[in-house]
């Protein structure tokens, strides 16, 4: 691990680097022993007093109407306490209030190959299976589309939803076209438009605890649900919603996860299952998905067809950038509506573009719902801009890390979008690995067969605007302090296994000054925390950090003025740092925290306090959609990939990945490189491994997953990933806790692109189309042999074939 | 229901359960030793890895019937009494285990490694780990830790 310090014209803050006693230092996690010991209890290891097992039957059709469900038979079965179909829970829901198109159960059309069209409680899950086996439903088959092509072609119903006004396509779910700039003239005046087509096959995030809930309903009308979910808050609302309860009735436990990366962040139907079967049977019931369901009903990364024209200058500047994206969204618009504007509008920096240009469309298709997955949105299309960058170095002759540097967008600006950028640690990101990873003496200089890319990115460290509309604030929390000195922290954040209560520890404990063991985080619990809006998005950090610093400011100020009343001293002189209180300039002064905490109980009463956060809402620019990618603080990241690659079978051998990453500031390096590696790693998967993808008819069934086991669907064991090494990059943001930006999804981005174009650098062929897998990167190979062999290479290296190729994909 | 006999982390158990419980379910619901993970309940994962006779053994696959009278270790008994076993103590100071879901198994498979190999190469590590499935660290975390805990071991 090294780190960088940004450099001025990089960074925004200046001022001399404060003194932490915690932050900064490279420490355990609060669960890190419960977890490394078996203790941790997750979703499944709960098990209550006369729990009963539930099970939800499929849909075995694509799309298809509902035209009876009997469940007489299955009620009957001796062990079955409850059944519940999609008529118990009529009411639609969606995670965007603008997009409720699903619901709990089905009610009169399954959409996919399944789609949950009942439910069964039973006293173990051997005899809910078996109860399935008796639900009768007859369905009514409904043409099917498999690609956003043919839903979008589609000129009559029956849709795939009812379009929302008469006479439109119901296939589509969103269309977004923004220009900024004129992008057309960008590109007629650039000395050179790079142009290429690009599909990013769907992936999924294979977290590896499935999804789990319980549910509780007690005789007074409370509802409690335990779920494996990564938004607490959202699933309270929708369960309040969906089952028609008082939201105060409801109450919420999210305990530890065990993984989720976007795949827990919305409510799934066991949730609503368990919910209606307990409140049917009065006993609690347990849903746990099998490995197969969570393949569908993940919610994974959307497929997207992508062609982009790139305009530059003689020397390597942007001119101007236009994309014609079409996202292959699945059954259900789930968080489509964000997706469909992120694909376009998290692109505009770490590069300055004149003029952009983006026109999206997101289809519903006859497959399981897309959602968001680890750099949401934005993943796609950046794999695809940073092959166009390179294709542009090398037309014009320039290394791959010079024009990246040439277009830099600064610290401090705006892009044509008008997002606003803050700190901006790019340049130090793309030295970092430039040095590390020795590439001035290895690109365009190693032996055929290996080679290194480079790609850059950036994304967002939370949103401005959450995702209902509200003017409260995104994030809270509570403090409590006990007599003992003891510190405890409500907070309604998840801990998903990126640390966030933890970090939550950290931040109180810099801020009270006393020891990171005295302070407790109790999370994720409706009933007793304050609400924070979810995992996503990467906002944790940075919104409740805030919030912590503001919660342990008032009772600081407290603690401060009790102490100093004693002392005889003035607040200001009185410092809590180490366990103790002092007074500057009197090494005689000192008491312990404890101490501290009882002087200020005399004097103030129960010692405790809230503290919350707001994003800036004044910031974005003014045309529709601007709020849409407009976050408080960016983070940057640079990587360089060394690859070899067998020209014999078309095998990609990653040898290593260098990360740099500017994450504002590092509140714990261990937890920062983490997510760093993981990102790495995850976008390594996707690049060379990972298809989500269901049969066509030829394959088999239609609408049938291709691979829905860990075993079929590869994600990488420890023999394939390779060597990852990180370099933290702090550049200090004014916005975020101590200046922390995010860390847990911008490092996925870049580890595409620099495989991508790496290959290129190892044996000359452009990668358009994921994975790389060694048929496709043997084919690219085949190819260009061929044309080198009729009429001689066109130049670049590149085959034209490739292009086309990944149009029919 | 069966009557078995098991030896876990040292402690003899009898235990009622249905003939066709694997390991894993024994552990879970029969024991409450909930430590040991299903992610897949298919030999995919590792989530589920046990020290069954000093062997790192996927708990789901193995029929419980299997197991009767054999020496079990779950992550639940790695400790040696208060003392956290190395492994434990190291994946926990190098960030090993984010989500810690499949964190038992991997501390399974480390442990049955670091007792038929007490010096491990890297490469050796990340051929024992290559049946346990980690998708929150890449990986490197892990080895660190591992390679820390060997050291410790031999100490």
């Amino acid at each position: 691990m090294s780190r960088a310090q940004a450099q001025p014209g990089g960074a925004s803050n200046e001022a001399a680097p404060p003194t932490f006693s915690t932050i900064g230092r490279r420490m355990r996690k609060v669960d890190g022993q419960a977890k490394a010991s078996g203790r941790a209890r997750y979703a499944d290891d709960i098990q209550l007093p006369g729990m009963l097992h539930g099970k939800i039957l499929r849909s075995p059709h694509p799309h298809a109407k509902i035209v009876s469900i009997d469940a007489s038979a299955a009620e009957r079965m001796d062990g079955v306490h409850a059944v519940t179909t999609g008529r118990d829970m009529p009411a639609p829901y969606g995670i965007i209030p603008w997009t409720p198109d699903e619901h709990a159960l089905c009610v009169d059309r399954v959409r996919y190959v399944g789609d949950g069209v009942a439910a069964v409680a039973a006293v173990d899950e051997e005899t809910a299976n078996a109860a399935l086996e008796l639900v009768e439903v007859e369905y009514e088959e409904l043409p099917a589309y498999f690609t956003p092509q043919e839903a979008i072609a589609a000129e009559s119903g029956p849709f795939i939803h009812e379009p929302r006004k008469p006479g439109r396509n119901g296939n589509v779910t969103k269309i977004v076209h923004l220009e900024f700039g004129d992008a057309g003239a960008g590109l007629d005046k650039s000395a050179v438009v790079v142009e290429g087509d690009y599909f990013f096959e769907g992936t999924t995030h294979t977290p590896i605890e499935p999804h789990c809930a319980i549910g509780m309903a007690e005789r007074d009308g409370r509802l409690t649900v335990w779920s494996a979910t990564q938004v607490p808050h959202y699933l309270h609302r929708e369960l309040a919603r969906v089952l028609e309860l008082d939201p105060a009735m409801v109450r919420v436990i999210q305990p530890p996860v065990g993984g989720a990366f976007g795949g827990k962040s919305e409510p799934f139907d066991l949730e609503f299952c368990v919910a209606k079967l307990a409140m049917k049977t009065g006993r609690p019931v347990k849903i746990l998905y099998t490995r197969e369901e969570v393949f569908y009903a993940h919610r994974g990364r959307h497929p997207f067809h992508m062609r982009y024209r790139t305009g530059a200058d003689a020397e390597g500047m942007l001119t101007a950038v236009d994309a014609e994206i079409v996202l292959d969204g699945g059954a259900y618009a789930s968080f489509g509506l964000v997706t469909t504007y992120y694909s376009g509008q998290l692109l505009t920096a770490p590069y300055r573009m004149p003029a952009y240009r983006f026109h999206s469309t997101r289809a519903y298709t006859n497959k399981p719902a897309c959602g968001p997955k680890r750099g949401h949105g934005s993943v796609q299309p950046r794999f695809a801009f940073e092959v166009q960058l390179d294709r542009l170095a090398e037309r014009l002759d320039i290394d791959p890390i010079e024009l990246r540097r040439r277009n830099f967008i600064g610290a401090d600006t705006r892009t044509v979008n008008d997002l606003r950028i803050t700190s901006n640690g790019f340049l130090e990101c793309l030295e970092a690995v430039e040095s590390a990873s020795g590439w001035r003496e290895k690109h365009r200089k190693l032996p055929f067969g290996r080679g290194v890319g480079v790609a850059g990115s950036t994304y967002i460290s939370g949103t401005n605007y959450p995702v209902y509309p509200n003017d409260m604030p995104q994030s809270g929390v509570q403090l409590q302090v006990d007599r003992s000195g003891r510190v405890a922290v409500f907070s309604g954040a998840s801990e998903i296994g990126q640390g966030a209560d933890s970090m939550v520890a950290y931040v109180v404990a810099e801020e009270l000054g006393v020891p990171l063991e005295h302070v407790r985080v109790l999370a994720g619990d409706t009933d007793f925390t304050p609400v924070d809006l979810g995992a996503y998005s990467s906002r944790v950090t940075l919104m409740l950090g805030n919030a912590c610093i503001d919660a342990a400011g008032r009772i600081k100020r407290k603690v401060r003025e009790a102490v100093a009343e004693a002392w005889e001293a003035e607040p200001d002189e009185i410092v809590l740092a180490g366990g103790r209180a002092t007074r500057s300039g009197d090494a005689g002064a000192s008491m312990s925290m404890r101490d501290a905490f009882n002087l200020a109980e005399a004097k103030f009463g129960t010692l405790g306090a809230t503290g919350s956060y707001d994003t800036p809402k004044d910031v974005h620019g003014s045309y529709r959609g601007a709020t849409i990618g407009a976050s408080p603080a960016y983070s940057f990241s640079a990587h360089v990939a060394e690859v070899s690659v067998d020209p014999e079978t078309g095998f990609v051998d990653v040898r290593k990945i260098w990360i740099a990453h500017d994450c504002g500031r590092a509140l714990n390096p261990v937890l920062v490189e983490g997510q760093m590696e993981g990102s790495a790693y995850m976008g390594f998967g996707e690049a060379l491994m990972e298809e989500h993808v269901v049969k066509t008819a030829e394959q088999g069934r239609a609408g049938l997953h291709h691979a829905p086991s860990l075993l079929d669907y590869r994600i990488p064991t420890s023999l394939d990933t390779p060597a990852l090494e990180s370099l933290i990059v702090e550049s200090v943001d004014p916005e975020g806790p101590y200046g922390a930006k995010e860390a847990g999804e911008g490092p996925l981005h870049p580890s595409i692109p620099a495989i991508a174009n790496a290959i290129h650098d190892a044996v000359g062929v452009r990668m358009n189309a994921l994975p790389f897998s060694p048929p496709r990167v043997w084919a690219a190979l085949q190819e260009r042999a061929d044309l080198s062999g009729a009429e001689a290479t066109n130049g670049s290296g590149e085959t034209a074939g490739t292009v086309h190729q990944e149009r029919s994909a | 229901m069966e009557v078995v006999r098991l030896v876990v982390n040292g402690d003899a158990r009898v235990c009622g359960v249905p003939a066709h419980y694997t390991l894993l379910e024994t552990l879970r619901y029969g024991l409450g030793l909930t430590g040991s993970k299903q992610g897949c309940d298919k030999g995919d994962c590792g989530a589920c890895t046990v020290i069954l006779d000093g062997r790192a053994t996927l708990s789901c696959l193995t029929p419980v019937l299997e197991a009767e009278g054999r020496d079990v270790r779950t992550v639940e008994g790695l400790a040696n009494g208060t003392e956290p076993h190395p492994l434990q103590d190291e994946f926990d100071l190098h960030g090993a285990a984010q989500c810690g879901f499949c964190t038992p198994g991997i501390l399974c498979s480390a442990a049955a490694l670091l007792e038929r190999d007490p010096r491990p190469s890297r490469e050796d590590i990340r051929e024992a780990l290559a049946g346990n499935l980690c998708r929150c660290t890449g990986y490197e975390k892990i080895y660190d830790a591992v390679e820390a805990a060997a050291a410790r071991c031999r100490a």
